[in-house]
């Protein structure tokens, strides 16, 4: 299996404050894999400089076999975001949404079409295409909004509290996506402070004071912590937290 | 005397086509820490501004210590204490100013209410120069507590106060919520988050505009119980469709690195299932009783509320 | 009373702590008075004319001199043809022209000569101004040089610049600048406060506490209505120092009846911010919905006795025509309150009608 995110001592600066102080880790191909902390641990600056929004100070970083200085436009155009907060126009159509997320990523009108219908039937949306997005359930919502963000076959997809507010059926269905986006190799790269959504993936970080205190599935974690929850685990590493 | 007395409660917005409430009813103690959970969307928002005044019912009624929401309304503002869902301080205000001012607001002084806000306040204290908006997402929550206490409210309704809080805490905000019920407040808190459930004396479980279950935690897994299976395999994504394909499987779902299967009455035999799942080809497979979480009883009560 | 003085601390830190609208409080005053009074100026300098001599004798030639001495004008060319005076309009080199015609002497000596201005009257403005600085520098060379020259010298503009012989624009828009710059801020500022809270989700916790809505409102206005008195010095003292503006009035008058304007304003403000629900909204609705008939029908840019009737009608409705028309009698007129009492009236009503409207239309609840 390949790599498709490797950082070695990877380090952001703001002036003399360390927001993310050489942190080292790999993730596979088809991998889910949870990027935990407490507010304010550093996991947002990590996770922007991953995605290509911003430069580290020192260290290296490659995502999807592309380096985070000087190919952050190859970096860009193969990921997909998705953020519980922003992840599609409200005043758009669901079918006007795939037709522009699709657009902005060089997707041609045939391919548009065949993956919009193809998406569209896979969520059983039917007449509901037609509709705006922002008179739909949340939980659709955010459904749809994963399957835009994946609609340009990316490698990694970044997911920021993908499953937020929504009821226990619905984040399992979505998660049933996660799973089934990541069984054709695209890399689910998952950031949340919820501990349930973590259980749900095969590795798990946190991040404390900026460094990964901890890395592995959260059945080893919880072993290694001796803890029934990863819940516990996390209570156990962020108490030592020194940042507030 | 209820807390907060709720009867037949019904909210409706954009003219009828939106039932954020059907027809709530509930009883709140004096002194009790009860939960609304339910996900974004079940209508926990909307009752809590009803409950505050904020907004008219379209009909039925409520009350706070017996005061009536449309009645009174004026009354009510003087004994509730309200953090609205998200954080509504003001940011260019420094924590001090912003505990200064609502306290003024409310008629009172710091000083005077101090010993309710005390051990939530002493946590923020260092920082009470710094301006509300550069405060991590855990202190904002911690003044808004203290902004909300600052009156000695009667009733306390916190509208999803742990929202985008980090485990850390969160945890420590349940622990301060226990102790403002110690001191006789009543507390309501909503939660979109299930597993906040346990540290509540009650909690109404919402769906959809409506209560599907109200009592304790306990009662309520007692109440309803599943022939429920955590499994696993090696291959558990295909585990989760052969689980599904099981004839007298009642639902399957994921839940963490583990399926929770709920079998129905007649079919209640593990070693059938497991069979059927060995002759699936799936690998060190495992199946084992477990009693249900808040969470599966939810998942159950969604699916008899859509049948 | 103690809740009131809470509110209003916190309203002037909000205000303090905001450094760019406190920078657009008190600099756009600044600003506006320096543009209008430097760039913009509607003044004539130095204005350069082409003159098409046919008379060619002394007295020609004096009054070309006495052009040039005059601060107002410079003489571009001089010529005989008047064919070429198309061309240098077009040109653009110059904006007036003036044409003496031949026998200049003898016939102002008898039934009085024909001088002709031709003005290039694109910007009709300052075509305007330019003509009547010529027609007072002839008429100043016509003093000069005969006694009883009215009698036989004739010349077409025949105008009487009354209060402000020289023209001069700060007459006019200092008192036009004052008014839009308090119809602005004190319109916008207190709609967008209002509203920021409805955004921050403040007003929800306000609404929950006992506080009476009139004591929000009434707070939420005070700061501004410091800072717009603020402006008014800060503006009547450029206008005094940088800009020549006299100040022939009783000043304390002029300050009463500007606390009476902002007050209009900042209720104004009030009203729109009970009806909107964003700050995007709030400015953009006392900016274009407000700000230009403010402009438009305060009388500043437009005079609105030129301005079809059913216009000249909706001007009566519009604050700033009335604050403009009481600052322009106290200034630049000198004259005393009993010359402003229906405007003062005026605006004393248009206030108490935005108040009510606020009170009526500002909810103890949500929705």
């Amino acid at each position: 299996m390949s790599k498709v995110i490797i950082t070695e001592k990877l380090t952001k600066k703001f002036d003399d404050f360390t927001a993310v102080d050489a942190i080292s880790f790999e993730v596979e191909q088809g991998e889910i894999f949870g990027f935990l902390g407490a507010n304010g641990a550093g996991k947002t600056t990590a996770m922007r400089i991953l995605s290509g929004l911003s430069y580290p100070t020192s260290g290296k970083a490659e995502v999807a076999g592309f380096d985070v200085y000087n190919q952050v436009e190859d970096i860009k155009r193969n990921i997909g975001y998705m953020s519980q907060k922003f992840s599609l126009y409200e005043n758009l159509t669901v079918r006007e949404n795939i037709h522009f997320f699709g657009g902005i990523y060089g997707l041609g009108r045939k391919e548009l079409k065949q993956a919009s219908e193809e998406l569209i039937s896979r969520l059983h949306l039917g007449p509901e295409a037609n509709k705006l997005v922002k008179s739909l359930p949340l939980g659709w919502k955010q459904k749809i909004a994963f399957s835009v963000a994946i609609l340009h076959r990316p490698k990694i997809v970044f997911l920021d509290e993908p499953t937020g507010g929504v009821d226990p059926i619905t984040r399992r269905q979505f998660w049933e996506l996660i799973y089934e986006a990541t069984s054709q190799g695209i890399t689910a790269f998952v950031t949340t402070h919820y501990m349930d959504e973590a259980e749900y993936c095969d590795r798990v970080s946190i991040m404390v004071d900026g460094a990964i205190a901890a890395l592995d599935t959260p059945a080893a974690l919880k072993s290694q912590f001796n803890a029934s929850s990863m819940d516990a685990v996390f209570l156990q590493l962020a108490r030592a937290a020194k940042r507030s | 005397m209820s807390a907060i007395h709720i009867e037949n409660l019904v909210k409706s917005y954009e003219k009828g086509k939106v039932k954020a409430l059907k027809s709530i009813s509930l009883d709140i103690e004096e002194g009790e820490l009860f939960g609304l959970i339910g996900p974004d969307g079940s209508g926990k928002t909307t009752l809590f501004r009803i409950l505050t005044t904020l907004i008219l019912p379209d009909s039925g009624n409520a009350t706070l210590m017996g005061l009536d929401v449309v009645e009174d309304f004026w009354e009510i503002r003087k004994i509730v204490g309200y953090m609205p869902g998200r954080f509504s301080l003001y940011q260019d205000l420094s924590i001090e100013e912003n505990l200064n001012f609502f306290a003024t607001v409310f008629n009172t002084t710091v000083a005077e209410n101090y010993h309710l806000i005390e051990d939530i306040y002493v946590q923020i204290e260092p920082f009470k120069k710094r301006r509300a908006g550069k405060l991590s997402g855990g202190m904002k929550q911690k003044l808004a507590l203290c902004c909300a206490l600052i009156h000695e409210p009667k009733v306390l309704l916190l509208d999803e106060p742990t929202t985008g809080v980090d485990p850390v805490s969160r945890k420590e905000f349940w622990d301060m919520l226990g102790r403002l019920k110690e001191k006789g407040i009543t507390v309501v808190v909503s939660t979109p988050y299930m597993d906040e459930a346990s540290r509540c004396d009650r909690i109404a479980l919402m769906q959809d505009g409506q209560i599907m279950e109200m009592d304790s935690l306990k009662n309520i897994l007692q109440k309803h119980p599943q022939h429920l299976y955590a499994v696993r395999s090696k291959d558990m994504h295909r585990l989760l469709f052969d689980l599904r394909n099981f004839e007298g499987m009642k639902s399957a779902f994921a839940f963490g690195d583990e399926h929770h299967a709920v079998l129905g009455k007649g079919s209640d035999d593990p070693n059938q299932l497991f069979d059927f799942l060995q002759l699936k080809g799936h690998e060190q497979l495992a199946i084992r009783p477990i009693s249900p979480e808040i969470e599966d009883v939810f998942i159950q009560l969604m699916q008899a509320q859509e049948s | 009373m103690k809740i009131f003085f809470a509110f209003v601390v916190k309203e002037f830190r909000h205000v303090w702590r905001d450094k760019r609208s406190l920078m657009i409080l008190l600099g756009l005053p600044i600003i506006m008075m320096l543009i209008f009074g430097f760039a913009i100026s509607s003044e004539v300098k130095d204005s350069k004319i082409l003159v098409i001599d046919h008379a060619k004798d002394n007295q020609s030639r004096m009054l070309i001199d006495r052009f040039n001495q005059s601060e107002y004008f410079t003489v571009f060319a001089i010529s005989t043809d008047e064919k070429i005076i198309p061309d240098y309009f077009e040109k653009g080199s110059v904006r007036l022209a003036l044409i003496i015609p031949s026998g200049f002497r003898t016939d102002m000596e008898k039934e009085g000569s024909q001088l002709r201005l031709i003005a290039d009257a694109t910007d009709p403005n300052s075509a305007n101004i330019a003509t009547s600085y010529a027609s007072a520098v002839i008429r100043d060379f016509q003093i000069q040089f005969f006694e009883n020259a009215a009698a036989f010298m004739n010349i077409n503009i025949e105008t009487r610049m009354l209060y402000n012989p020289q023209l001069k624009s700060s007459f006019n828009f200092v008192p036009g600048v004052m008014t839009l710059i308090m119809m602005l801020l004190g319109t916008m500022m207190t709609a967008v406060a209002i509203v920021k809270e409805k955004e921050m989700g403040t007003i929800e916790i306000l609404l929950v506490s006992p506080m009476k809505p009139i004591l929000v409102i009434i707070s939420k206005a005070v700061p501004y209505l410091v800072i717009c008195f603020v402006d008014v010095l800060l503006i009547l003292f450029m206008a005094y120092m940088v800009l020549d503006m006299p100040m022939r009035g009783s000043l304390p008058l002029l300050l009463l009846e500007s606390l009476l304007f902002i007050i209009t304003t900042l209720s104004f403000g009030l009203l729109i911010s009970t009806l909107v629900s964003s700050q995007q909204m709030a400015m953009f609705i006392s900016l274009v919905g407000f700000l230009m008939p403010a402009l438009v029908f305060s009388g500043f840019m437009f005079p609105i006795e030129n301005m079809p009737l059913p216009l000249q009608v909706i001007s009566n409705v519009v604050p700033t025509k009335w604050y403009f028309l009481i600052l322009k009698t106290i200034m630049v007129k000198g004259l005393g309150f009993e010359y402003i009492i229906k405007p003062t009236i005026i605006l004393a009503v248009m206030t108490i009608i935005f108040i009510l409207l606020t009170l009526r239309n500002f909810k103890v609840r949500l929705m």
